[in-house]
């Protein structure tokens, strides 16, 4: 272990004790940050985990829809069908903070294609961004209804069901883009503050009191240097009085 | 001071979109919810200046098929710790390959340090 080298004066010692003062306090503190991330990581990682199970099963059904849809669909129709969105999708992204990790939260709905860049031209500001989600309440009302972009036409039924099933996961999908993000981003974030804290405690901290101990050794060896120089020099005075007197007496 | 809201806008200032990437006959039907699709080529260095595209370009979720997410697993590692975009594996036609739930436990196993517990 690389020692720290200082001069072993009273000045430094001041200095090394504020400091390991410091190392402690933020060692504590981290630790608690360590054991409350822990403590949402789990409860996040558990959601993502039966969210996932559910969304991974639930696309496999939605896959089977359009695999039989595309059976009996002419891959021109189908494509054709799909390619003709009368809603785009847009997604409202807010930031959440979970002890300062900075996790998005999405929003998705859907709008109508060219919405976006009439506003765009218009410039996009707070009041128009307002009025637009209050009316994207009537919207999503009116999509998940209207969701079928294509006619019936000319489309197995197969295909409905693989939309509206699509349709039907799309929150949760959302939902498990939004777990996994925050779990992939706590997982980092734990794995920084734990090295943060497994640097304090066995590194700096240790670090710290050798070298405060070295300092208040070196320092006591000074004073009993000292306190030995002083006898031995009372000693002498005292002897050099003693044989002076003498010599006076005799 | 790191700037939160200037963070999750878009670089052009619209609304954030979702893009799906991956094989044609897995991605198109996505297409029916108002996702963005992004077939993908079987060419690496093709895909992966897709992704990155995409990922710097007002997506703020990527969904990308299980078989795309092994072969960009080095460029969606870097997104990771990022708050945008979020890239997220999804099975593909063929069913699910237990790749999401591994990389979960992946994730686990660096924050606690080992994932017995999910």
């Amino acid at each position: 272990m690389a020692e720290i080298r200082v001069n072993p004066t009273r000045m430094e010692l001041k200095k090394l004790k504020a400091r390991l003062a410091t190392a402690r306090r933020g060692h504590k503190l981290l630790k608690d940050k360590r054991d409350e991330l822990m403590k949402q990581f789990l409860s996040i990682v558990r959601e993502n985990k039966e969210l996932r199970l559910m969304v991974e099963a639930a696309v496999g059904g939605v896959y089977d829809s359009f695999n039989e849809a595309a059976a009996v669909m002419s891959p021109a129709v189908m494509e054709e069908s799909l390619m003709l969105p009368r809603m785009e999708g847009e997604l409202t992204v807010s930031p959440r903070n979970m002890m300062s990790v900075i996790t998005p939260v999405f929003n998705f709905h859907l709008a109508p294609p060219g919405r976006d860049a009439a506003n765009g031209a218009g410039g996009n500001n707070n009041n128009k961004t307002d009025a637009d989600s209050g009316s994207d309440d009537a919207q999503s009302s009116d999509t998940s209804v209207g969701a079928i972009n294509y006619g019936f036409a000319f489309t197995s039924g197969d295909l409905d069901s693989a939309v509206s099933g699509l349709n039907a996961i799309l929150p949760d999908l959302i939902r498990l883009a939004e777990v996994e993000k925050a779990a992939q981003m706590l997982a980092d974030e734990i794995e920084k503050t734990r090295r943060r804290v497994n640097a304090l405690e066995y590194i700096m901290i240790p670090q710290l009191e050798v070298a405060i101990r070295g300092i208040v050794m070196k320092l006591d060896e000074n004073e009993r240097g000292n306190t030995t120089r002083l006898m031995k020099v009372k000693d002498m005075m005292v002897t050099k009085a003693i044989t002076e007197r003498r010599g006076r007496t005799e | 001071m790191y700037d939160l809201t200037q963070s999750l806008k878009t670089p052009d200032g619209k609304p954030w979109r979702i893009a799906v990437m991956g094989d044609r006959e897995s991605v198109q039907g996505f297409m029916a919810v108002g996702f963005s699709v992004f077939e993908t080529a079987d060419d690496y260095e093709a895909d992966a200046a897709q992704l990155r595209k995409l990922a710097s370009g007002g997506y703020a979720v990527i969904f990308v098929t299980e078989d795309i997410a092994i072969r960009m697993s080095d460029i969606i590692a870097k997104y990771k710790s990022r708050t945008l975009p979020a890239i997220i594996s999804i099975p593909g036609r063929e069913g699910t390959t237990g790749y999401g739930m591994q990389s979960l436990r992946e994730s686990v196993e660096r924050a606690v340090g080992f994932a017995n517990l999910i």
